[in-house]
């Protein structure tokens, strides 16, 4: 039996997506299920003076009209709210008081019959406010944004700028090449296709079964039970399947509160889906202004790197990332230093999205690299070459594994970089100024606690369980690949269980963290089941394997069998069967191996064509070609698919997505997806995904993770191919054709 | 989303009859806008007329040579009609470059014309709009503003009028057939539509009680010289910063006739006698269009987003001259501008 490990595998649960057997957090039904449609704030700032429903409860069907002025009890204390993935603060609880923090707050939730009469009832409730003026403007607020507080634990240190080196004011004072600039990206919003949604089974015991739209169930089960009072085995949570959800699932969303909070006040089951603008008072990834300064010599030797960020948060939570340390990691140099501050704004607290810190911060210091290298006369490839770092000079220690060099090797070569004329202007295809531009993407590769029970039967079929949720990545199937081949079983003989808040413990699905977690996890546990079937086998009489020392031994086509000599082997059952058990279940933890003395990180190398007609100014990708190095890939179909999701956001990042807030308001203007721009297939053309050799030690398994480095430097490089094409620097993002207007 | 009670004919006359006296009735036909809008409580309908089962789907030649379009025919559909494809290629080239797909297999020719324009103040009742809410105020005028109009706004509003086939039909010289109560009358498309003024809340001179029952073409459909050009944020699914349907008649290199239409700058489809006069008999080139382009954009204002859209126009039209002339009209698949 071929291994599955690296192959091209289909998706496990392919079919029961496209034929609709695969059910989501809204379709859970049972009878008696009655529906919950959210009242939003209409203002962004201010105290509700009053929310009256009567006119709602006059509706036929309408059972109740909840608001902080009519629910039941609820945690009143900041600590029961923080989720594991909590910034500092405090955090936002819905429906507890009289204050409007943001725009679309939720502040009352009808519950009727039928979803369509919970609706109606929520267009009659009406509230009154006493309104205060938002500030809602970055821009605005940049003057006033203050520095994020110094870390207190490693944690809080993952996000904090990293520690200056040298002496870089005075090295980019007296750098022979000096580029220093700004750049701008506004807010985006996630819009996963699955609206968010929650179903809450009120049991007749009062114990609770929720289905939610989430990235991780444990993490919604401790929060419910600690903002509700209730018991861990009153909470079951459930989100087997999830439709996106890109981190803007990681912290609880407020469809769950409302949709326990209604289920104990009516002892019923209830449902609650977000409606599309609702979805845009959830989490963002935050508006930034990043303010770059490199140093150079003339032969294009980095001196000095400053890297300073200011980005949006909420004014109840402290939410921020390391947008700046990637420019010290990513190269060498002598010389560096980093600032954040933190512009705290009358929104809702802004979240993880795919890649935060890096598919921000490295567009701003690959467009930075980019203009270094027009400064210099230097080829942008060559430049970066110049610059490798072959240590994290953050942290001072070398690199796990790091087979950058071959992802710049193999993306130039497929992409014909070298044909490139370094003049801008210069490259034409009829009324189209063509451009090549390239960026390079870098991402953390972690890995965190996982456990998981694997439960053999001695007809040869394994269940694997882990409450891990496969948020659409393919999840379940790198885990029945991984099993499989550790079990030495075939793919279809191994179910997966996730998504449930019952089975054994792990971390919230983001970060790239669990492919390589839940794989190491699933390996461990194999190891223990491996070892618990050679104990059967050696009693058996004249056992071949009566010798053989557990590290001797594998699971291969059904059999346990010596590694160095597969004729000596003893099929599973047998060894079941005569050791007369019908059912093998182990359980075990694995943590990642300690290795703090070297960096793990994700790497790629991005090329990127454009056209943009000259007259009109309109922008088209024609090519880009994406080269990962991501230490083992396990399934090149469902990894591959990831990467170019990625690069079709990354199209987006640099030319379509924008939230546009009007300031005045404080609210999102374009709260739906037809105005909220997102590349469509007309705006998507070629594009190759190549993963490159990068053996890796780090984990038994040698993987990653390749959830988000694939957005990293696509923006940077489409950025950079359009200064190429017309010579023209956009440094706002998106790159709307009105700012290529002459 | 507010109840309403639904009502459906079978006949234009059923339909009259439902609509008579209701002035908060709706028709209903595709539903693509007014769905829409009555899910964002925007539209607040007592009552919804279904008019689809009504007899007004059928392309007919008339008889002096023109094609009648009854108002129940599918956007996909009439774009893909033979003799439009033929004759009007530049009618069938405006619908595939508005919305996608599935909306033009929904969305009705009648429908087309009464849609509602897309601008995010209209749409949202948490902020004031002159059009939703008379009198409430025009949030766009210093807000967010990059869709809005350039041409023929007032202080009451700058909303656009959103649809890619009425451009085409305006610069077709189309005609709309109404039936009422009281009798039929037909409506010149240019007369179709109306300018905000102080009373944006009326997006056309159609009247309470009238149902659109066809869309008539006349016989020229400038079927050799054409295009439609539409620029756009996306390259699909996206509405028009600027288009241009253009019509030429040519003799060698001169202009016999030249008429174009803009979407996406004004409240209307918007043409201008004016500026197709400093065609007529000039030599098809640049200069020419440059010329024409500058007198139709004279008036043109922007504001604080959008006047971008001035100059992007004046190119746009230059260049969707120059696409009829050389009987090179835009694709709308390939997205490449030829």
């Amino acid at each position: 039996m071929a291994p599955y490990i690296g192959t091209a595998t289909s998706r496990v649960d392919g079919v029961a997506k496209v034929t609709g057997a695969a059910k989501y957090a809204a379709e859970f039904n049972t009878p008696g299920l009655v529906y919950g449609s959210i009242v939003t704030s209409t203002i962004a700032k201010g105290w509700i003076k009053r929310v009256d429903g009567s006119a709602a409860m006059r509706v036929k069907g309408v059972i109740d009209v909840l608001s902080h002025e009519h629910r039941p009890p609820m945690a009143d204390d900041d600590k029961a709210y923080a989720d594991e993935v909590a910034p500092l603060g405090s955090p936002f609880r819905p429906l507890y008081d009289n204050r409007v923090m943001f725009s679309r707050q939720p502040i009352a939730l009808v519950v009727a019959e039928t979803s369509e009469i919970a609706r109606f009832g929520e267009s009659l409730v009406r509230v009154e406010y006493e309104v205060e003026a938002p500030v809602t403007d970055l821009n605005r607020e940049r003057d006033a944004a203050v520095p994020v507080k110094p870390p207190t634990n490693p944690f809080e240190a993952l996000f904090t700028p990293p520690k200056p080196r040298g002496a870089p004011e005075r090295a980019l004072a007296a750098a022979a090449m000096r580029h220093e600039a700004e750049y701008c990206t506004p807010i985006e919003h996630h819009n996963p296709m699955e609206l968010y949604a929650a179903t809450v089974i009120y049991h007749a015991d009062g114990k609770l079964t929720l289905y939610d739209k989430t990235q991780g169930v444990q993490n919604i089960q401790r929060y419910v039970c600690s903002v509700f009072g209730m018991k861990p085995e009153d909470v079951r949570v459930m989100s087997p399947f999830v439709g996106g959800a890109f981190g803007n699932g990681l912290r609880p969303n407020f469809e769950i509160v409302l949709a326990v909070l209604a289920a104990r006040a009516l002892r019923r089951s209830v449902r609650v889906v977000l409606t599309r603008p609702q979805m845009y008072a959830l989490g963002y990834r935050p508006a930034m202004i990043q303010r770059i300064g490199l140093g150079a010599t003339t032969d294009g030797t980095l001196d000095a790197i400053t890297h300073d960020a200011i980005t949006v948060t909420s004014e109840y939570e402290d939410y921020y990332r390391q947008e700046t340390g990637w420019s010290g990691l990513l190269y060498t140099c002598a010389n560096a230093k980093y600032a954040h501050k933190l512009a705290k704004l009358d929104l809702p607290t802004a979240c993880d999205m795919r890649c935060p810190s890096a598919a921000t911060g490295v567009y701003a210091l690959e467009c930075a690299m980019d203009e270094l290298a027009v400064a210099l006369k230097a080829d942008p490839l060559e430049l970066r070459l110049r610059c490798y770092s072959e240590r994290d000079q953050n942290n001072n220690r070398p690199f796990g594994s790091k087979a950058l060099r071959e992802c710049y090797r193999q993306g130039a070569q497929a992409f014909g970089w070298d044909k490139r004329n370094p003049e801008p202007r210069s490259m034409r295809d009829g009324a189209d100024l063509v451009g090549w531009g390239m960026a390079t993407g870098v991402w953390d590769a972690f890995q965190a606690p996982i456990t998981v029970r694997i439960a053999l039967s001695a007809n040869g079929h394994a269940e694997v369980a882990c409450a891990t949720s496969d948020i659409g990545t393919g999840t379940r199937t790198i885990m029945a690949q991984v099993a499989a081949d550790m079990l030495g079983l075939p793919l279809d003989h191994i179910s997966i269980n996730l998504g449930d808040s019952n089975l054994p413990q792990s971390p919230v699905e983001g970060g790239s963290w669990i492919a390589v977690s839940v794989s190491n996890g699933i390996a461990t546990t194999a190891a223990s089941i491996r070892d618990e079937l050679l104990r059967l086998a050696k009693q058996i009489p004249n056992s071949p394997l009566a010798a053989t020392a557990p590290g001797e031994v594998a699971l291969i086509d059904g059999k346990l069998a010596d590694k160095g000599d597969v004729s000596r082997a003893i099929s599973i059952s047998d060894a079941m069967r005569q050791g007369g058990v019908e059912r093998i279940e182990q359980e075990k933890t694995t943590n990642p191996s300690a290795d703090a003395a070297r960096a793990h990180n994700t790497h790629s190398a991005v090329f990127a064509e454009v056209k943009v007609d000259e007259q009109l100014g309109v922008i088209r990708v024609t090519r880009v070609v994406s080269a990962v190095a991501a230490g083992r890939i396990l399934n090149t179909k469902t990894a591959g698919s990831q990467v170019l999701g990625s690069v079709v956001w990354g199209i987006g990042m640099a030319l379509h997505e924008e939230t546009l807030i009007d300031h005045r308001f404080g609210r999102v203007m374009n709260a739906n997806i037809a105005e909220y721009h997102m590349p469509v297939n007309a705006d998507v053309h070629d594009i190759k995904v190549i993963f490159v050799d990068e053996p890796d030690d780090s984990n038994p398994l040698g993987i990653k993770g390749v959830g988000e480095i694939g957005i990293v430097g696509v923006a940077a490089a489409i950025a950079n191919a359009v200064y190429h094409a017309t010579g023209k620097r956009v440094r706002d993002l998106p790159i709307t054709l009105d700012k290529l207007s002459p | 989303m507010i109840s309403f009670h639904y009502a459906r004919a079978s006949c234009v006359g059923e339909a009259l009859q439902e609509v008579a006296g209701d002035a908060n009735a709706k028709f209903i036909a595709g539903g693509t806008n007014l769905i829409d809008l009555m899910k964002m409580d925007v539209e607040r309908p007592t009552k919804v007329i279904d008019i689809t089962r009504l007899p007004l789907k059928r392309v007919e030649r008339t008889p002096g040579g023109g094609l009648r379009i009854g108002a129940l025919v599918r956007n996909t559909d009439l774009a893909y009609h033979p003799l439009v494809e033929q004759r009007y290629p530049v009618l069938a080239d405006a619908i595939m470059a508005g919305a996608s797909q599935q909306l033009r297999n929904m969305a009705s020719t009648g429908g087309n014309l009464l849609q509602r324009t897309r601008c995010a103040y209209f749409y949202d009742i948490a902020t004031p709009c002159n059009k939703r809410e008379p009198g409430s105020g025009c949030s766009a005028i210093e807000g967010q503003n990059r869709m809005h109009a350039i041409l023929g706004g007032s202080e009451a509003c700058i909303a656009t009028h959103p649809s890619d086939m009425c451009v085409a039909l305006a610069m077709l010289d189309a005609k709309v057939h109404v039936g009422s109560a009281s009798g039929d009358r037909v409506i010149a498309f240019a007369d179709f539509h109306r300018l905000p003024g102080d009373t944006p809340q009326r997006d056309t001179h159609l009247n309470a009680g009238e149902i659109i029952t066809a869309v008539e073409l006349p016989p020229k459909g400038f079927a050799t010289n054409y295009t439609y050009l539409k620029i756009r944020d996306r390259l699909s699914y996206a509405f028009a910063l600027v288009s241009v349907a253009v019509g030429l008649e040519l003799d060698g290199d001169t202009i016999k006739e030249g008429r174009f239409a803009l979407g996406g700058v004004a409240h209307k489809p918007w043409r201008d006698p004016q500026a197709e006069a400093v065609l007529r008999g000039q030599p098809a080139h640049a200069a020419t269009f440059a010329r024409a382009a500058g007198v139709v954009l004279r008036d043109a204002r922007g504001y604080a987003h959008n006047t971008f859209k001035i100059d992007l126009a004046r190119r746009c039209i230059v260049r969707a001259l120059t696409q009829a002339a050389c009987g090179t009209p835009q694709s709308q698949s390939a997205k490449k501008i030829v």
